[in-house]
């Protein structure tokens, strides 16, 4: 109590002009204990499927029959036995795969092209900019069938192959303007520099202006490898058969494999989901840039 | 120009190529399987065509003759629609109130920001699988609390009955993605001034009145983005209706994406699922359009 209030002293000795009217201590105690149940209740939604989820996942099917409230007798491991000795295990290595595959090359893509967005004058700048920003509207599902005949075509179809053209494809234009703007900021003498000492653009773009360009790559790499990772819908129509499948896919066929099992099913929800969760927890701050950064600055 | 870089002659042109040649790896790339795409989907809604062969038979804009009188395109629209509306209603104002509470400063809350965060960091399919349980008639969650609860009559299959589907997935959506438009409004509502709070405080805007006069006005931007994304989203939307409903039962949740979807991958029409996707990419561009301008209006009014 004291400490709290100290800090509240200590703020109005800082900012001395401010004098606003004080509800009284009660108003504002009961007003406190109000957004505490607020969040309590909000916590509740949020997190009931989830506990729900974890919860199931370590009882036995018998248990769960008898008794879905309550906690399991025993920390029942077994449930996560079965999804590890299942396909489960290969859809993580493709989705990594996949992901690691088109990240890298969103990343290297988008940042040289931004690189001369940002840095050079050329004809056709501004319209072959604003057509590469278009696609951020387009829905992806317009674009499904004739990828899907592309890559039969293309003799791709049913590879791990197969999605990474559209997921960069896709992953293009909100990297590109993001990486753009960030460019523009970086001061142009740092770089007019390195040209005088006889760098190519090449060089200049890669010793001077990539280093400096850590956090926006940062949050592209981010955003795109949640993108990647989550991705469904191309996976479901450019993919057949299961060992070609990512975690997405894999997810629905084991549902399907464990069927009323639901303990076992439950357990694969919550190894397919830990991966994502755990990244978002250790990089929380990126995480959250990265989903942001697309939105806020259109 | 590259400011204070002696240029030599002929350097001009060096340097346009090396910007052409900055451009071409992602240039191929996005028109291979951005922009090609959309034009060869205008291209093959013109045909009747399974995919299987070659080619298709011509048939100009038939497809989009018989689209017209395709009562389950039509259906897939209205619930296109209300899940624009249930989105809109629910999403961003809980969304709100969540970052407004977030911001009080009050201690923990950080935790809770994380925790409420954690459902939108879940795979949709991880998801759509989770709600399947949750809903499901004999063992699942919400008929179990029902039953508990003495509400006996409420109980139902919730995905399975023509008159819940749709909504039971709204439901689930926004509990996906109210943590997301939280987190926008989270950073809008942190992007403001603290000195604009205080200058309204002397003039005695407290409470409900400094968030009617000082914080809702600066977050309009932002609002403004959460509505054209909610839209926008809502309209191509798929996952999590494909993974929970399939759009049943009896088309009660098909939405535009689940039909081109069934049509072209599940009966083999290509030709007729291409006029099905560019149709829904009209109605979604002229909404949103629509959208724009309307808002934009009202901002110079």
């Amino acid at each position: 109590m004291s400490t709290s209030g100290d800090a509240r002293a200590a703020l109005s000795i800082q900012r001395p002009s401010v004098r606003t009217r004080r509800r009284p201590v009660w108003k504002r105690r009961l007003n406190e204990a109000g957004a505490y149940l607020l969040a309590l209740v909000w916590l509740a939604v949020a997190a009931f499927p989830i506990f729900f989820m974890g919860l199931t996942a370590f009882k036995t099917m018998r248990e769960f029959l008898v008794s879905p409230w309550e906690l399991p007798s025993r920390l029942n491991l077994s449930n996560f036995g079965s999804v590890w000795a299942s396909d489960f295990p290969r859809y993580l290595t493709n989705s990594v795969f996949v992901s690691v595959v088109s990240v890298l090359l969103i990343v290297a893509l988008s940042s040289l092209a931004a690189y001369a967005f940002a840095r050079m004058t050329f004809p056709g700048r501004r319209p072959l900019f604003l057509w590469i920003l278009a696609g951020m509207m387009i829905p992806i599902h317009i674009t499904l069938i004739p990828i899907y005949i592309m890559t039969q075509r293309m003799g791709t179809y049913d590879t791990l192959v197969a999605l990474i053209g559209p997921y960069v494809g896709f992953g293009l234009p909100i990297s590109v303007f993001i990486l753009t703007e960030f460019f523009s900021q970086i001061p142009k003498e740092l770089e007019d520099a390195s040209r005088i000492d006889g760098c190519t653009y090449f060089q200049t773009f890669y010793r001077i202006t990539l280093p400096l360009a850590g956090p926006a790559l940062a949050t592209v790499a981010i955003y795109n490898l949640i993108g990647a990772w989550n991705e469904f819908i191309f996976a479901s129509v450019l993919l057949q058969s299961p060992e070609a499948f990512t975690l997405p896919l894999g997810l629905r066929q084991l549902f399907g494999q464990f069927g009323i099992d639901t303990p076992a099913v439950m357990a694969t929800v919550l190894l397919g989901s830990l991966p994502t969760i755990l990244f978002f927890v250790v990089f929380q701050e990126r995480v959250v840039s990265g989903l942001t950064a697309g939105a806020l600055r259109s | 120009m590259v400011r204070g870089v002696p240029v030599p002659r002929g350097a001009a042109t060096k340097r346009m190529w090396t910007a052409y040649a900055f451009l071409l790896p992602a240039m191929v790339v996005y028109g291979t399987f951005v922009a090609g795409p959309i034009l060869l989907s205008v291209y093959y809604s013109l045909f009747d065509w399974s995919g299987v062969s070659r080619t298709g038979t011509f048939v100009g804009s038939g497809n989009f003759g018989r689209l017209l009188q395709d009562s389950v395109f039509w259906r897939a629209v209205g619930n296109n629609l209300r899940l624009v509306a249930g989105s809109l209603v629910t999403q961003l104002p809980v969304a709100l109130g969540l970052a407004l509470l977030l911001t009080r400063g009050l201690r923990g809350m950080r935790f809770f920001r994380t925790a409420y965060f954690v459902p939108h960091m879940m795979p949709t399919v991880a998801i759509g699988i989770l709600w399947i349980f949750i809903y499901d008639p004999s063992m699942g969650v919400v008929n179990d609390l029902l039953a508990r609860l003495g509400l006996h009559g409420w109980m139902r299959g919730w995905l399975g009955d023509e008159r819940t589907a749709l909504w039971a997935v709204i439901a689930t959506i926004a509990w996906q993605f109210i943590p997301f438009y939280m987190i926008l409004f989270q950073a809008a509502l942190v992007g403001i001034p603290q000195e604009l709070h205080e200058a309204a405080a002397i003039d005695g805007a407290t409470g409900s009145k400094a968030f009617w006069y000082v914080t809702l006005p600066l977050l309009v931007g932002t609002i403004r983005t959460a509505v054209v994304l909610s839209l926008v989203g809502s309209l191509k939307y798929f996952d999590l209706i494909y993974i929970m409903t399939g759009g049943g039962p009896n088309h009660a949740s098909e939405l535009m994406a689940t039909h081109m979807f069934k049509t072209a991958f599940n009966q083999f029409q290509m030709g007729y699922g291409s006029s099905v996707a560019v149709a829904s990419f009209l109605i979604a561009f002229v909404v949103s359009a629509l959208l724009l301008y309307v808002t934009q209006f009202r901002r110079e009014a």
